[in-house]
């Protein structure tokens, strides 16, 4: 390829005004052993604009439609934060109601009979405040059987 | 449209939508998320695509698109950064070009171009699109994308020029 042709191309060139043809005619003197010293300045330009053509995308297209993954994932969103409820819910409950218990019958034995006693006594405390009113009544029944 | 038909139409081009959002945002991970959603995009029309005449064209406006808010709202986001970034990197081009291999100069140069002569330049010369398909998807006419891809070319031309007789001297 003369270089005067060459370099009226690279003149048209850069003024915007090649065709891809005569681009593509650049681009393979540019990438040939022999380029004029006085022109080796471009070929790193048109050897770049080869080698970026070369850069390809690898990932995977996702084609499944977005919305639908987003269906699933609040699905199971709401799956975990039910299941987090029922488990602390019911944490609590066997919680409440653990009272305490006592493998020894006898030691058993004694604690029910206190908690029966206090539990009489808090009831004679009653029965007690009842018996003024029996008198009150006694009283009555003295007065008004006449 | 299935899922193979689907792939079959995007296959030839969607590399040149990667390459294209990796002219515009640079960082390929943020280039290989651009292309996902763009593909992802035209999946959700796939019933409209048959309107388009070329699918391919309508991929690469979505794509500019897409690049182009991204950018913008990162600048919104951050722009003292973004200007600190600028000036920063203009000082350290010319001692990054010295170390750099000549082809990462090149794409150093063009991505320091402004985004409508980056994405003319990746148009033309990378992905070779006739000037006329380059006007419909810039939405310029054919006029103002030559004068625009002749500035850039002028520019990486000063550039390599630059850096070249520096590398004699």
């Amino acid at each position: 390829m003369e270089l005067d042709r060459i370099e009226i191309l690279l003149e048209k060139y850069f003024e915007g005004e090649t065709s891809i043809a005569e681009e593509n005619e650049l681009k393979a003197y540019f990438s040939s052993a022999d380029v004029a010293q006085h022109l080796e300045h471009y070929k790193a330009m048109f050897g770049y604009f080869s080698s970026a053509k070369e850069q390809k995308f690898e990932q995977q297209i996702p084609l499944k439609s977005k919305k639908l993954q987003v269906a699933w994932l609040s699905v199971a969103a709401s799956v975990v934060i039910l299941l987090g409820m029922f488990t602390f819910y019911n944490r609590n409950i066997s919680q409440s109601e653990d009272l305490g218990t006592y493998n020894d019958p006898e030691k058993a034995f004694e604690e029910t009979q206190k908690a029966l006693n206090l539990l009489s006594k808090n009831v004679n405390v009653g029965v007690e405040s009842m018996q003024y009113v029996n008198e009150y009544q006694q009283s009555k029944n003295l007065i008004f059987k006449n | 449209m299935n899922q193979s038909e689907f792939v079959k139409i995007i296959t030839p081009f969607k590399d040149k939508v990667f390459r294209l959002a990796k002219r515009l945002l640079v960082s390929t991970e943020e280039a290989e998320d651009a292309t996902q959603e763009v593909l992802v995009k035209l999946w959700d029309k796939k019933n409209g695509l048959d309107k388009y005449n070329s699918v391919e064209a309508f991929a690469m406006t979505i794509t500019k698109n897409y690049c182009l808010d991204q950018l913008k709202s990162k600048r919104a986001g951050n722009l003292q950064i973004v200007h600190n970034n600028y000036t920063d990197g203009q000082a350290g081009m010319q001692k990054q070009l010295e170390d750099r291999d000549s082809l990462g100069w090149v794409e150093k140069i063009i991505d320091g171009l402004p985004e409508q002569q980056r994405m003319i330049v990746q148009f033309r010369d990378v992905e070779q699109y006739e000037f006329e398909e380059i006007a419909k998807m810039m939405d310029m006419n054919e006029t103002a994308v030559r004068v625009a891809l002749s500035r850039a070319r002028k520019t990486i031309r000063e550039f390599m020029t630059k850096t070249h007789n520096y590398g004699i001297g």
